[in-house]
């Protein structure tokens, strides 16, 4: 495995809490890598410290160039893509503008995005505010599409979709992922079983694991003992068409 | 009748004053967070730059009031990058900073020119008066009027139109958020303040047209009335200020005519307070 992010010794401390206490990442050159974790384990946090939203210590290599001195706009320039936990939508601009904002180069993929989401050409005038969840993350996967970027870091962009939805968006994933590599938040295994490649798992601010996100999965013991799910009970996640 | 719409036109042409003051203070806390309680002193160096301008300088009024919009910007701009910007993560030392420099400016001023009231100098074209509806109403209340119209629509074009207004209405809403999509959100800071120190100065110099004269403590005077109609109108939103400018001048006006001398100031406060009382987020429904 060819790594494009390596993260080493992630620490973050928050107004005295110690939040991360040495996350160990590594992020494939290809396909997606999934963060996982329970309720807690630091997953976002560690997502928010690699693109500098939060104070961060520890090394942070992109690509070969070191990020993790870099402020957040900085980060964003190496090309890398973000898609945060709560969609990060501008909900009193309208989804052209909120894409608009996002442009980093002369040439924005707008083909691209409109021919995956097809819905947001139809919307274009409409306020991001009055967008349906799912309709919010397709624009904030979008805004991580218009630009050629190296890395996409999309944070559970599942969380709360209708389970229609979230096939749509995993769809998505799974397209945007053969040509860009995707740092993955998730706590929908089905989704993740059906298009991650590599996995770390978070516990408790540290990386408890890390390797073939399949191999976890079907492994009932580890995933229990790391995720505190068992694999063999796909029903507790919404409906993923293979 | 008369003395309606002379109170009308007067509390108007405060409410201009207040725009003026209100609109960057706003935009500036929207964007930013940070309570700039320098902003009065702002005024008072586009008022005193442009005083100067227009008697030991020499020039026109024409020439002097774009004299003092331009000392006032770039006050305005210094003061961000030299005092703002090092303390971004700092917000109680930001405030405890505008604060000094709020306090200081006045003071440094009235060390140069004295305490008193400086006449200001009327020109020819704007001292005179018109007659509307019967009654006769000063001209320089229009001037005022017509150039807080004018900053209206241009901010409102340039939040409409430009990259640097969509990056401050997005900003507004969630700064962390622009910078995560690859934008220095640090430079629309400095143009934010440039705006609202252009603004706040050219007040300051039409100010003097509008009391005749000026004094080191005017900004500050008029900065708190600007405080009241930022949060009534919602933080960070122009139109906003704009109606609750409006507002505030002519309550001023009428309830200091009609009732004791003071009142009026007083009313503003529980104008305040009623509509937080009834619409706690401000006339926009933005957070106040």
């Amino acid at each position: 495995m060819t790594t494009l992010l390596a993260v080493r010794d992630l620490r973050v401390v928050i107004d005295g809490l110690h939040i991360l206490h040495g996350v160990d990442l590594d992020v494939a050159a290809t396909g997606v890598t999934a963060l996982l974790g329970r309720n807690g384990a630091g997953k976002t946090t560690t997502v928010k410290a690699v693109m500098g939203l939060v104070p961060r210590t520890g090394s942070l290599v992109f690509d070969g160039a070191d990020i993790g001195r870099l402020p957040t706009h900085l980060v964003v320039r190496h090309g890398i893509g973000y898609a945060p936990e709560d969609r990060g939508i501008f909900a009193g601009l309208t989804v052209a503008e909120n894409l608009r904002l996002a442009e980093r180069d002369g040439t924005p993929a707008y083909d691209l995005v409109f021919e995956l989401f097809p819905e947001l050409k139809q919307r274009h005038r409409q306020a991001a505010g009055t967008l349906s969840g799912g309709q919010q993350q397709m624009v904030a996967i979008a805004r991580t599409l218009l630009n050629g970027n190296r890395l996409i870091i999309a944070d559970e962009p599942t969380k709360g979709l209708a389970p229609k939805i979230v096939t749509e968006v995993a769809d998505v994933l799974a397209r945007a992922a053969e040509t860009v590599p995707v740092l993955l938040v998730e706590q929908n295994l089905a989704l993740v079983r059906r298009v991650a490649g590599q996995c770390a798992v978070l516990a408790d601010g540290r990386t408890a694991h890390q390797g073939d996100a399949r191999e976890l999965l079907a492994d009932e013991d580890a995933a229990r003992r790391l995720l505190g799910v068992g694999s063999h009970r796909p029903t507790a996640a919404p409906e993923v068409t293979p | 009748m008369n003395t309606v719409v002379l109170l009308a036109c007067t509390g108007l042409g405060l409410g201009a004053l207040y725009f003026l003051v209100a609109s960057g203070l706003s935009l500036i806390f929207g964007l930013m967070d940070v309570l700039n309680f320098a902003h009065g002193a702002l005024l008072s160096i586009g008022a005193y730059a442009a005083w100067w301008a227009a008697t030991d300088g020499g020039m026109g009024f024409w020439l002097a009031v774009p004299f003092g919009t331009a000392v006032g910007t770039a006050a305005s701009v210094l003061l961000e990058l030299a005092l703002i910007r090092p303390l971004y993560s700092r917000p109680r030392d930001q405030i405890l900073a505008t604060v000094g420099v709020g306090l200081a400016l006045p003071a440094l001023i009235m060390g140069i020119w004295g305490a008193d009231a400086r006449p200001f100098p009327q020109p020819e074209a704007l001292s005179g008066t018109v007659r509307l509806l019967g009654a006769t109403v000063p001209v320089n209340r229009f001037v005022l009027m017509a150039a807080a119209l004018i900053v209206l629509v241009l901010l409102r074009l340039f939040l409409a139109k430009t990259r640097y207004g969509l990056i401050v209405r997005a900003g507004v809403e969630d700064r962390a958020m622009v910078t995560a999509l690859g934008i220095d959100v640090r430079k629309a800071f400095t143009l934010v303040f440039a705006i609202g120190g252009a603004a706040a100065s050219l007040g300051g110099a039409l100010a003097g047209l509008y009391f005749g004269s000026i004094n080191p403590g005017q900004g500050t005077g008029l900065l708190i009335f600007a405080f009241v109609v930022v949060v009534m109108g919602g933080m960070g939103s122009v139109t906003g200020a704009a109606v609750a400018s409006v507002g505030v001048g002519l309550v001023q006006q009428f309830a200091n005519y009609y009732t004791a001398a003071g009142l009026g100031d007083l009313s503003v406060v529980v104008l305040l307070a009623v509509l937080l009382l009834v619409k706690p987020r401000g006339l926009t429904g933005r957070l106040a």
